[in-house]
């Protein structure tokens, strides 16, 4: 599937790897970008200026790797 | 197939993330965590009131299970995200083999999602930082991390848009050149912050940020190594040696 961007097969000369096609990418970009975003907001801001979740419970979980990964904590 | 190899990459690169993280964290707890019980130490002496009244986690697990989640998380979730920076960059940026791509994708990772912001809004341990500002220092670190990235992206762009005419020498070091200056404004323009409050140690807030440099160094060189080698196994068939 979605080899468009493979140059002509039959010269096995090119020293350079084949690019995987970006639209092979994009649904994993777009679906797990999001996933791993999600994840770092909630280790990085959830419970500091914003909050998805009541209480201080996340914040105060995290608090240590917070600082020590160079997030604004409070 | 190749939609199978993004899966296959995703999956190491998330490994990676977990496995330099450990790395990570027994970083952060042996250098970062005394520095953080001392700025702690320092913000009940000094009192600076921080609603406190009941202590929801306690320090101990703080210090252990929480930062464990905070720095493991943290790890593959970035792992994950380079992992696709690295599909999309392999191939694309010169004659690199995947381990090569790896290194780069991992350098330039560092610097753009943490070296460039913390240039500018450094880490800060507890006690350093008004309550008042979180919302405003919250905006500026992660427009500092969008721009950073977008800028470093953009240099590499650049950089491949220049070889044909400089050759890749040039066009490296033009491109490079471009992202200090790009870097540059951005730093001249964001607002500068200083909560330091008065009177804290110099030392521990020192150690503290190179503490949380010596982190990321880490887990960014664990991570290009090691995503490095995995990738290269993966993709070993159809890459040519370099």
């Amino acid at each position: 599937m979605a080899q468009s961007a493979a140059p002509a097969s039959g010269s096995v000369a090119i020293p350079e790897l084949t690019p995987i096609s970006l639209k092979a990418i994009a649904p994993w970009a777009v679906f797990v970008g999001i996933l791993m975003l999600t994840l770092l907001y909630f280790v990085g801001a959830e419970q500091g200026a914003t909050a998805l979740v009541s209480g201080e419970g996340v914040h105060e979980w995290v608090h240590d790797g917070r600082h020590l990964l160079g997030f604004p904590c409070h | 197939m190749h939609s199978v190899s993004v899966r296959a990459l995703l999956v190491r690169g998330m490994l990676a993330g977990l496995a330099t993280g450990v790395l990570a964290l027994l970083t952060a707890y042996l250098l970062g965590e005394s520095h953080v019980d001392a700025a702690i130490a320092f913000e009940e002496a000094h009192s600076h009131d921080h609603g406190d009244g009941v202590e929801l986690v306690s320090r101990t697990m703080q210090a252990t299970g929480g930062l464990a989640t905070g720095v493991l998380v943290y790890g593959v979730a970035l792992g994950g995200i380079a992992a696709l920076a690295f599909c999309v960059a392999l191939g694309r940026v010169g004659r690199f083999g995947p381990r090569a791509t790896a290194a780069l994708v991992s350098l330039g990772a560092f610097t753009a999602v943490f070296l460039v912001p913390f240039l500018k809004y450094p880490a800060n341990p507890p006690a350093v930082g008004d309550p008042d500002t979180l919302d405003q220092r919250t905006a500026l670190f992660f427009l500092m991390i969008a721009l950073s990235v977008l800028l470093t992206v953009g240099a590499v762009v650049l950089g491949r848009r220049l070889a044909p005419r400089l050759g890749n020498w040039y066009a490296t070091v033009a491109a490079g050149l471009a992202l200090v200056v790009a870097v540059g404004l951005a730093f001249a323009f964001l607002p500068a912050v200083d909560n330091v409050p008065e009177g804290f140690p110099a030392g521990v807030l020192w150690q503290f940020r190179l503490a949380a440099l010596a982190i990321q160094l880490v887990l960014w060189t664990g991570f290009g190594l090691l995503f490095g080698e995995l990738a290269e196994r993966l993709l070993g068939r159809r890459a040519v040696p370099a």
